[in-house]
C-alpha cells in the first residue's frame, strides 16, 4: 500500500497552504504554485499530506491511497 | 503561411531495389492510397465507383472483426501521439452501454493542412471510416469536429452527410460540430468537453475519454485521416496496408512540408520515408537549409544533416529527440534564425493557454521572453539560462501536454543550434532576425479568441 499525491493543475490556484503543511514533499514555484518532490509519499506522512488535502481552499491536491499495484 | 498546394505521392526509389521478398509477403501496392480519389469530383456516387460500396453491411453480423483487422494492419492513430489504432478500439468497445465515435478533423497545427484536404477531397472516405468505427464499437452517436470558422468545408461536410442520409449508408447519423479554432480545443478531453455543452478546453484526467466521454459513455477519438485509412482496411485487409510503410510502422501517411521547399505541400508517403526523400519530393530545397522542425510545434529541431536520413515513424524520430506528430515537416533556411523563429511560434502558444494551470498561464509567456531577449536582445550573460531554468517549472505541470509541447521545442531549440543560442548571448541578434517568418502562424485577424 502506497499513498499517492497529486495536484489537480486546473482547480489549482497557487494558495499554497499545501506547502506549508508538507513541507517535507512540496515546495513552491516562483508563482506560488507547488511543486512535489514525488508522487508517493511514505505513509508516516499520510495523515498530514490528508490535512494538507483537507485545507487546500480549491480542493486541489488529492490524496490518493492505492495498493501498490501499477495501474 | 504558404499557400497549399495538393500534394502527390511521393515513392521513395528504395521500393524498386527491395531485397528478395518471401512469398507471403504482401505485395507492394503504390500510392497515393487515400489522395487517389483527390484529383477528382468527391460526390458519393465517384466516391463508391473509385473504392467500392461501404463494406460490411451485408455480412455485418460481426462489425467488431474489424478491431482485428485494425490491429492485425497495425494501423496508428494519425493525428500526433500515434498509439495504436485497433487496441484504443477495443479498450472503448469493452465499456459499458452504447459508445460515442467522435473524428477529430480541427486541425490546431498551423504547419498542417492535411486533415483539410482530406475532408475537402475525400470526405466519403472519412465518413465511410467513421461509420465502420461506429458499427464496430458499438456506438449509437457519431460526430465530426473541424473549426467553425471553416464555413465553407462545413458546408461541403453538410452536403456529403446528407447525400450519404439519402443513400441510408449510416445507421448512427454523423453530426458535424464546429469548434473553436484555437490551438488546444482539439486536443481529445477538449472536444469532449465542448460536446458536453462545456468551453472547448482540456479537463483534467482520469476520467479519460474512451472510459467516459461525451454524453458519459465511452469515447472513442480518432483522428481523421485515421478514419480514412480504417475505411480502406475494411476494404482491402490487413495485408494489402502493410503492403507500404515498414514492418515496425506500416501503411502510408500524410505530410505537410513547408518552408524553403520548392513545392510546399500536403503529400502521402510510405511510412519509414527517409526525411531527406521527402524534403526531395517537396520539390527539393529552395535555398541551403540548417534545420528542419518534424512534427509541428509539439515537435523538435533537427540539424538538416542529421535529419535527413531519420525515417518518418514514431519510433526513430523519437529516438532523435524529435516526434513524428501530424506529419509536419518545415525546412529553415541557413539564413533564418531558429531562436527568433521559435520565440515567435512560443509566443503563440503562450496565447493560445487555455489559461487553466498557473504553471502554463505564467509559465509559457516568461518562457515567450525570455526567449525573445535571447533573440533580438541578448549581449548579456545569463539569457541561456533564463531560459533553461524556466523548462522544468512548466514541464508536466498541466492537465494537458501543451506546455509540454512548448518546452519540447526550447529543449530541442538548444540541443540543435547550442552555438547559435551562445553567440546571441554573447554579442546580441544575429542577422537572421530580420528574415521575414518563416514558420507558418495565423494571423490575428484568422485567429479566433473565443472557447465556446
Amino acid at each position: 500500500m502506497t499513498v499517492g499525491l497529486r495536484v489537480n493543475p486546473i482547480a489549482c490556484a497557487g494558495h499554497g497552504m499545501c506547502a506549508e503543511l508538507l513541507p517535507e514533499v512540496i515546495e513552491l514555484d516562483r508563482w506560488g504554485y507547488p511543486i512535489l518532490a514525488s508522487a508517493t509519499i511514505p505513509r508516516a506522512l499520510a495523515e498530514h499530506a490528508r490535512r494538507a488535502a483537507q485545507a487546500c481552499p480549491t480542493l486541489a491536491l488529492l490524496v490518493e491511497e492505492t495498493t501498490g499495484k501499477h495501474r | 503561411m504558404t499557400a497549399i498546394q495538393m500534394g502527390t505521392a511521393i515513392v521513395p526509389a528504395a521500393t524498386a531495389t527491395m531485397a528478395v521478398r518471401s512469398p507471403r509477403a504482401p505485395q507492394r501496392t503504390r500510392l497515393p492510397r487515400l489522395l487517389a480519389g483527390a484529383g477528382g469530383p468527391c460526390e458519393l456516387r465517384e466516391h463508391e465507383r473509385r473504392y467500392g460500396p461501404l463494406p460490411g453491411r451485408a455480412g455485418g453480423r460481426r462489425p467488431e472483426r474489424l478491431i482485428d483487422v485494425a490491429e492485425a494492419a497495425g494501423l496508428t492513430g494519425r493525428g500526433g501521439a500515434g498509439f495504436p489504432a485497433g487496441r484504443k478500439m477495443r479498450s472503448v468497445a469493452a465499456g459499458p452501454g452504447r459508445k460515442v465515435v467522435l473524428a477529430n478533423g480541427a486541425e490546431g497545427e498551423p504547419g498542417s493542412r492535411k486533415d483539410w484536404l482530406l475532408l475537402t477531397k475525400v470526405p466519403h472516405l472519412v465518413l465511410d471510416g467513421i461509420t465502420l468505427a461506429a458499427q464496430a464499437v458499438g456506438a449509437d452517436e457519431a460526430y465530426l469536429c473541424v473549426h467553425g470558422n471553416e464555413h465553407v468545408l462545413l458546408d461541403r461536410l453538410g452536403d456529403a452527410v446528407e447525400e450519404r442520409r439519402v443513400a441510408g449508408l449510416d445507421p448512427v447519423p454523423v453530426q458535424l460540430a464546429g469548434l473553436p479554432g484555437r490551438y488546444v480545443a482539439s486536443e481529445q478531453s477538449s472536444i469532449v468537453h465542448y460536446l458536453n455543452e462545456g468551453p472547448a478546453k482540456p479537463t483534467f484526467s482520469p476520467p479519460r475519454p474512451h472510459e467516459r466521454g461525451v454524453h458519459g459513455k465511452p469515447t472513442l477519438v480518432h483522428n481523421v485521416e485515421t478514419l480514412a485509412h480504417l475505411a480502406l482496411i475494411a476494404r482491402y485487409g490487413d495485408r494489402w496496408f502493410r503492403g507500404a510503410g515498414l514492418p515496425s510502422a506500416p501503411g502510408s501517411m500524410l505530410t505537410t512540408v513547408s518552408g524553403a521547399v520548392r513545392r510546399p505541400g500536403v503529400y502521402e508517403i510510405e511510412m519509414g520515408t527517409p526525411i531527406g526523400q521527402v524534403v526531395m519530393g517537396a520539390g527539393g530545397t529552395a535555398e541551403p537549409l540548417q534545420a528542419l522542425l518534424v512534427g509541428g510545434y509539439f515537435g523538435a529541431w533537427l540539424p538538416a544533416e542529421q535529419a535527413w536520413q531519420v525515417p518518418m515513424t514514431h519510433m526513430t524520430l523519437k529516438a532523435a529527440g524529435g516526434a513524428l506528430g501530424a506529419g509536419i515537416v518545415i525546412a529553415l533556411p541557413a539564413m533564418s534564425c531558429p531562436i527568433a523563429e521559435t520565440a515567435r511560434v512560443v509566443r503563440y502558444l503562450a496565447e493560445e493557454s487555455a489559461g487553466q494551470c498557473g504553471p502554463c498561464v505564467l509559465g509559457l509567456p516568461a518562457l515567450a521572453d525570455a526567449l525573445g531577449h535571447l533573440a533580438y536582445s541578448g549581449g548579456r550573460d545569463g539569457a541561456v539560462d533564463d531560459v533553461a531554468a524556466l523548462i522544468p517549472l512548466i514541464e508536466g505541470r498541466g492537465a494537458c501536454r501543451h506546455p509540454d509541447g512548448a518546452t519540447q521545442l526550447v529543449r530541442s531549440l538548444f540541443r540543435a543550434f547550442p552555438a547559435d543560442a551562445h553567440r546571441h548571448q554573447l554579442f546580441g541578434a544575429c542577422e537572421g532576425v530580420r528574415r521575414p517568418p518563416l514558420l507558418p502562424l495565423p494571423g490575428d485577424e484568422e485567429r479566433d479568441w473565443d472557447w465556446g
